[in-house]
């Protein structure tokens, strides 16, 4: 289990990040903080013809706010951001969200950003970001560009970049709610969500509701609080699509998310 | 921007435990090969190498990581910590690595400097975490010897006794 | 000889008076581990210029090789050898099998493969990374052969033969009767009956297989060292298939190991592999396994299906029991196999009084990987069935579980027992520790908790389990699976030599060394306390080395660490030479301190007189004269001070006439009572309370006992609830990556209770027995049996997933309301992934038509298509690139285009192979003409393995289909725009069960 021989590339600005990217063509592939890409390398699952480093650009290493979100660049942990001291104030989803993603020692090098790219469908990050209607922000040589978290996830481990794209940042934004609930259930701590659900209080009537790894990309959807929830969420079982694997079947995904999700939506209205 | 071609060996330049090392490197050379086969640091085991068991945890810049996920080229000038820098210079250990051997921590003893370097990376971090806390950390980790309960022990107890000298 | 009373435990006694042994002595091993300072395998320092091996493994559970191209792999910079299964035919044999019929298995596969993972060619090379490079360049053609993987299928007629040679994948039968079954079951008031199931799943240890082997030519000669465990009876299985004496295959093991659990025996086709690789290339050769490897192919204890029954009386007594065994062994029977069907042999009635007993043993070949030795060794299985059966006595019956277990057991007092097939149970109160355990476990706070939990509605549930655990295995076991008239004819087999040396040098230091390699339970500590009480020195004194070498160490075919025959075995060995040094020691002291040998003692580091102590010379002065002084010796005493003890204790017979046999040394008593509840939103079993009872006889080191229990205890819970080796029906791997492989973390443990009582052995000096599997045995049928109780059902399928809970739990689910077309993906039923799809083309159907006869063509459509050739009329070779997201890799695929009729419809079959795995399959394509172009409907049966099966899980369905449906979207794309009604969906999905691992980390 070695990975196979590549370029190593390690800019020291976006733009020249942005111009080996160009220079590499479609199999040059970023490496921020490792944990999914050189794992894949090492299984040799991947075709890199070249590794393009970005952990170390001091310019990708901020969180700001920007106007009403936080603006998370591509360089920063999902340790440091777990930090962020205004996290369960002001994006308490992300707070509850956040120390399910891997273990303490993965989220020390994993990026929000590269959990963004990476699109897994059962992903903690990229399904609050689409919940909350964050965006994600690509930097190619005709300039940047912004794309709602929704358009940029187009199904399993599927994006809308461009192959001369990178993320440089993900937006969240902030006081959607003052409280949330994450739940997610998996064979063991830490590992990949079965099914992972959060939810939040948009307005006194209506909860949002997201459910990851039971579709092929992030499902966020309203629910009204005045109807009934349990006929809400029978109709949105049959809208995941649902798939099998050693862990469970559809029926079993469609089971837990019936199950799971009254319980954190009434955690989320507490 | 630094560019390493494919096949070129560079030279590596860290910090590993508290000496100043070179030595040369394939782009695709992982971290944890570089540590045990060029710089002789065999207190870094390999386990899995898709960073699931937590054998190859060591501090990069004082982070807990999984070596096995990290470039040998992407340590340049960093510093690196593994087990055997936590024992003083005469063979003392300290409060994490005798609290270890007071509740039989280990047996095989393969998984043992992982674990000691994510606990190590806590207890600097959060002087007094809780037992759910450890817990979490610790399963970051896979021991196959132990069932668990005598790290958590360990652990829990060198909390108690203050954090480790290192 | 009658078994002494046994003493109920008083806690770990810690460091103070009285002898070393005994006491919960904090680990003389530890300090060097804690402090990175291990000597495992792999940090020895192997030999400059040794060369580095990749073992290129079969992606198919059967096929025929037939052809292997290694001319690229050759040419690659840095590669010095690429070895397949010719070579190795022509310098060495194959290994011996204990049963008669042809199973012939080399290092290599030759000319078949017979399982995913099965060691097809070696590369050898400057570099791991090189030769893993050169791997991808090996071509390989293999011709895919049915596969058979259900073990209840392969005994059928007409299965595919995993070995055709041997004419049936069921060999070696046996039946064996005890008492008289027959009239029991013929006079039960009840007849109970049971199919038990015990899965596949092996407890990894953290350090995988390391080999470095040197073949030194003007000796003719294999010098080995690799991270083996014994038994070294596996030692003259590696010489003959090597073709050299055993003098001749020196094997090292290193000072430390991680961790082996039986599995580290397997390493032994390697440690021949390796062997020859350095004699082909002339360089020492080193391998060191990945967990990949690990996963797919190193060991996995065997799966079993028994169809247990008792005959019992209305008050729950059982009267006899009937057992059919079918233990699945693999793809081939490595020695020591069949070992787990006969290592309980004698003790198949367990804890139970019962006197009539029928077995049949059945062991099955299947395409899986062989299966080896592992903690536990066929306990786990044994007792899974028979406990599982005492809960549905119970359930049947309407008597308390624990009340039928009463009924049943041994009574105190007996002991020695014999048992119905053979065994000698040595010791123990079984009555008294089980109701030691019901009250200090709070058994009545336990049933309280299940009332409380059924009143609210919640699936709580109780089980026990109650083990005999064997402790030193006898050698001649495996003999009873020959037929006693074949035995007379080979002649008896049994003992278990066990041997250690105690050496004293010239300045009074000790060493010992004894024949049990390193796994890292402790070994050198507990030796260390046996070895200071004779010697009247510290533990600290002694210096334990168990690294072995077969050219320069005592061992014998019993040697090395498994079977729990530490305790009873090489600690026996170690305390008997320890008293023949010290024997010697008082003679030479006595003559010097001018007493008899009977008033002089040793302790504090001196030799004293018992009646003066003050009359006393210090250890070394003592132990020196031996060595400075022989003339100083008492008169026919040898110099020197060395000796190797060697025991074998008489009560380990050969099987008798009538197929007893005493099976193990000592028989500890484990009794196990657990509360599991079932989580109503996850489905996942959840362990309220664990409490486990032990009789190990006298503990040498109470606190290493426990380590060994607590690590026990969570091996046996990874096999109840998380671990599995999963196959599919075609034999693909599933579960090749720690991400599917389910290893319990800190997380998912619960709290154990211990609980000790001690009923010394009378056959072991030491009193103590072996304690290290019982929790291996007793926590799968514990928990398994809770879960029978919690949920109401007769079977329980292990491990416990909360899939399979699911599945015992829901109902037919209610239809999706009328307004929903349901979202179907492709779907993994029954044998195959399977699925069907359409597309509308805007092109007349003999455009169509022709397009999907014209390569270059086809070559235009087939996206990622580097090169498609006719190879003849209707077949294609293609070279595509495949995948979605960032993975993909390259193929070679042939396309057979048959059945066809004009314009209409065609057959399609083919395969494809590649570095990530490969595919077979076949389908059907329809065309039908529709206003302004053609529609196109297609079915395609997909059957996918090698890597990518293995490390993807999930990604099986959606790789085949994305291969089939990019075929198809890119046919109708070249003709015309496509109306991709069926969607991106399928598009999309590809390497799932890889994101399931890998993503979200990033
Ligand atoms: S070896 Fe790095 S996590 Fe297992
Ligand atoms: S002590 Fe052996 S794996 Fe943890």
């Amino acid at each position: 289990m070695k990975p196979r021989p590549f370029t190593y590339v390690r800019p020291h600005s976006v733009a020249e990040a942005v111009a080996a990217l160009s220079r590499h063509g479609e199999s040059a592939r970023i490496l921020a903080g490792g944990q999914s890409l050189v794992a894949m390398l090492n299984l040799r699952l991947v075709e890199a013809s070249a590794i393009i480093d970005i952990s170390r650009l001091t310019e990708l290493s901020n969180m700001r706010v920007v106007g009403n979100a936080l603006e998370v660049g591509a360089a920063v942990t999902q340790n440091r951001l777990l930090t962020w001291p205004d996290l369960a104030k002001r994006l308490p989803l992300l707070a509850v969200a956040l120390p399910n993603v891997g273990h303490f020692q993965t989220r020390n090098r994993g990026t929000v950003c590269g959990s963004i790219a990476h699109a897994d469908p059962s992903s903690e990050i990229p399904l609050s970001l689409a919940m909350l209607g964050g965006e994600v922000v690509l930097a190619s040589p005709r300039g940047t560009r912004t794309l709602k978290a929704q358009e940029f996830q187009t199904g399993v481990l599927s994006t809308s970049r461009a192959p001369d794209e990178m993320i440089i940042a993900g937006r969240f934004p902030l006081d959607k709610s003052r409280t949330a609930a994450f739940r997610e259930v998996s064979r063991r701590q830490g590992d990949f969500a079965i099914v992972a659900i959060g939810a939040y209080l948009k307005d006194a009537d209506t909860i949002c509701l997201g459910i990851g790894g039971a579709a092929d990309r992030p499902f966020v959807t309203d629910i009204a609080l005045g109807k009934p929830v349990t006929d809400q969420i029978e109709d949105i079982v049959w809208q995941l699509g649902g798939h099998e694997d050693i862990h469970a079947t559809p029926h079993m995904r469609r089971d837990l998310v019936r199950r799971l999700a009254p319980i954190v939506i009434e955690e989320a209205r507490a | 921007m630094s560019e390493i071609e494919k096949g070129a060996r560079v030279p590596v330049q860290l910090v590993l435990n508290g000496t100043a090392h070179t030595g040369f490197a394939e782009s695709r050379m992982l971290l944890s090969d570089f540590l045990r086969e060029v710089l002789g640091a065999t207190d870094v085991h390999v386990g899995c190498e898709h960073g699931v068991c937590g054998c190859c945890t060591v501090l990069i810049d004082g982070v807990a990581a999984r070596s096995c996920l990290t470039l040998a080229v992407q340590a340049e000038a960093t510093t690196i910590e593994t087990a055997s820098s936590l024992a003083s210079a005469d063979g003392e250990l300290n409060h994490l690595q005798a609290a270890f051997r007071k509740h039989h921590a280990l047996q095989c003893g393969f998984c043992t400097p992982g674990i000691l370097m994510s606990l190590t990376d806590l207890l600097r971090r959060e002087p007094e975490p809780t037992r759910e806390r450890v817990v979490d950390v610790v399963s970051g980790h896979l021991c196959r010897c132990t069932g668990y309960s005598g790290i958590i022990d360990a652990a829990m107890d060198a909390v108690n006794a203050g954090s480790p000298k290192t | 000889m009658s078994a002494p009373a046994p003493i109920e435990h008083a806690g770990l006694r810690p460091a103070g008076e009285g002898p070393h042994v005994g006491r919960a002595l904090p680990r003389k091993e530890d300090a060097a581990l804690l402090s990175g300072r291990g000597r495992f395998a792999d940090d020895v320092a192997a030999p400059p210029g040794t060369l580095v091996a990749h073992v290129l493994r079969s992606p198919h559970a059967h096929a025929m090789i037939q052809r292997i191209d290694i001319k690229a792999a050759l040419a690659l910079p840095g590669v010095r050898a690429v070895i397949t299964g010719d070579d190795i035919r022509k310098l060495s044999d194959p290994f011996l099998v204990a049963v008669k019929e042809p199973l012939p298995q080399w290092a290599l596969a030759v000319e078949r493969v017979r399982y995913v993972g099965e060691p097809v060619a070696v590369i050898v090379a400057t570099s791991r990374y090189i030769a893993e490079d050169a791997s991808e360049l090996v071509e390989i053609t293999y011709e895919p052969l049915p596969a058979i993987i259900d073990t209840r299928e392969a005994m059928k007629e007409g299965a595919p033969l995993v070995h055709p040679e041997a004419r049936s994948n069921a060999v070696g039968k046996r039946s064996f009767r005890y008492g008289d079954p027959e009239t029991a079951f013929a006079e039960a008031d009840a007849v109970v009956e049971l199919t038990v199931e015990y899965p596949r799943n092996s407890f990894t240890p953290m350090e995988c297989f390391v080999v470095v082997a040197e073949y030194r030519a003007h000796e003719q000669s294999y010098d080995v060292l690799s991270n083996f465990q014994g038994p070294f009876s596996a030692h003259p299985v590696m010489a003959r298939a090597l073709r050299v004496p055993g003098n001749r295959l020196r094997l090292r093991t290193p000072a430390d190991s991680g961790g082996s659990f039986g599995i580290k025996l397997s390493v032994f086709p390697y440690i021949v592999l390796m062997g020859l690789a350095s004699r082909i290339v002339g360089k020492p050769v080193k391998w060191v396994e990945d967990r990949l490897e690990h996963l797919l192919a190193a060991s996995a204890g065997p799966n079993r299906v028994t169809n247990i029954a008792a005959a019992v009386k209305r008050d729950g007594r059982i009267t006899a029991l009937r057992m059919d065994q079918m233990e699945d062994y693999g793809a081939f029977l490595r020695a020591p196999m069949p070992g787990p069907l006969y290592r309980m042999h004698g003790a198949s009635t367990g804890a139970y009084d019962i006197k009539n007993l029928s077995v049949s043993n059945t062991i099955v070949l299947t395409n899986k990987a062989p299966a080896g030795l592992i903690r536990g060794f066929g306990g786990p299985q044994l007792y899974l069935a028979l406990e599982r059966l005492i809960q549905r006595i119970s359930v049947e019956l309407g008597i308390d579980h624990i009340e039928i277990i009463r009924r049943n057991l041994i009574p105190g007092g007996v002991f020695p027992y014999k048992a119905a097939a053979g065994a000698l149970y040595d010791s123990g109160d079984y009555p008294k520790a089980v109701e030691i355990a019901l009250g200090s476990g709070r058994y009545d706070a336990l049933v309280r908790r299940r009332n409380e939990a059924r009143a609210s509605g919640r699936h709580y549930g109780i089980g026990f389990a109650v083990v005999v655990e064997p402790g030193m295995s006898n050698m001649g076991y495996l003999s009873t699976l020959l037929p006693h008239a074949v035995r007379e004819r080979t002649g008896p087999k049994n003992g278990a030599v066990s041997l250690a040396t105690v050496n004293v040098d010239p300045l009074g230091a000790v060493t010992v060394t004894a024949d049990a390699p390193v796994q890292g339970q402790g070994h050198a500590t507990t030796l260390s306390q046996i070895v200071a009480d004779q010697l009247g020195l510290d533990p600290d004194d002694i210096t334990v080395n168990l690294e072995m070498d077969t050219q320069k160490d005592a061992w014998s075919i019993a040697s090395g660490t498994y079977s729990c025959r530490f305790s009873p075995g090489t600690a026996v060995a170690a305390h008997m030479a320890a008293e023949r040094i010290r024997d010697k020691l008082l003679r030479i002291a006595a003559k010097q301190l001018n007493v008899l040998p009977d008033d002089v003692e040793l302790a504090d580091g001196k030799a004293r007189s018992r009646s003066n102590p003050d009359n006393a010379l210090p250890f070394a002065r003592v132990a020196g004269t031996a060595h400075w002084s022989p003339v100083m010796l008492p008169d026919g005493m040898e110099p020197g001070l060395r000796e190797t003890a060697t025991w074998c204790p008489p009560e380990l017979e050969p099987p008798s006439r009538d197929d007893r046999i005493n099976t193990s040394l000592t028989y500890g008593f484990v009794f196990d009572m657990c509360g599991i509840e079932i989580d109503p939103v996850t489905f996942q079993v959840r362990v309220d309370r664990y409490v486990s009872m032990h009789d190990a006889g006298s503990l040498l080191n109470p606190l290493l006992a426990e380590g060994q229990m607590k690590g026990a205890f969570v091996q046996g819970l990874a096999s109840a609830l998380y671990e599995e080796f999963i196959y599919d029906e075609r034999g693909s791997f599933l579960t090749g990556t720690f991400a599917d492989y389910l290893v319990p973390t800190a997380h998912e443990v619960p709290a154990l209770e211990l609980l000790h009582i001690e009923s010394p052995s009378p056959f072991t000096p030491l009193g103590a027995k072996g304690l290290a599997e019982g929790n291996c045995m007793s926590v799968p049928a514990c928990i398994a049996n809770a879960i029978a109780d919690a949920l109401r059902v007769k079977e329980v399928p292990l491990p416990a997933s909360p899939r399979r809970i699911h599945a015992i739990l829901a109902g037919p689910e209610a239809k999706p309301p009328s307004t929903h077309t349901h979202a179907v993906a492709p779907s993994r039923g029954g044998r195959d992934i399977t699925g069907r799809g359409s597309f509308d083309v805007k092109a007349s159907p003999a455009d169509v038509w022709h397009s999907l006869l014209d390569p270059a063509a086809l070559k235009a459509v087939i996206p990622g298509c580097h090169s498609l050739e006719l190879e003849s009329e209707n077949a294609y070779r293609a070279d595509v690139s495949l995948g979605v997201g960032p993975v993909r890799g390259r193929f070679v695929a042939h396309v057979r285009l048959s059945d066809l009729e004009l314009e209409r419809s065609a057959q399609l079959s083919g395969d494809l192979a590649g570095a990530l795995g490969a595919a077979s399959g076949g389908g059907h394509v329809r065309l039908s003409p529709i206003a302004g172009g053609t529609r196109l409907d297609y079915d395609y049966t997909v059957t996918l393995s090698g890597k990518a099966a293995a490390v993807g899980g999930r990604l099986l369905d959606s790789a085949a289909d994305i291969v089939i449906r990019k075929f198809f979207e890119g046919l109708a794309r070249h003709m015309a725009t496509p109306d991709t009604s069926a969607g991106e969906r399928f598009l999309a999905r590809f390497w799932r069960g890889l994101a399931k691992l890998l993503g979200g980390r990033a």
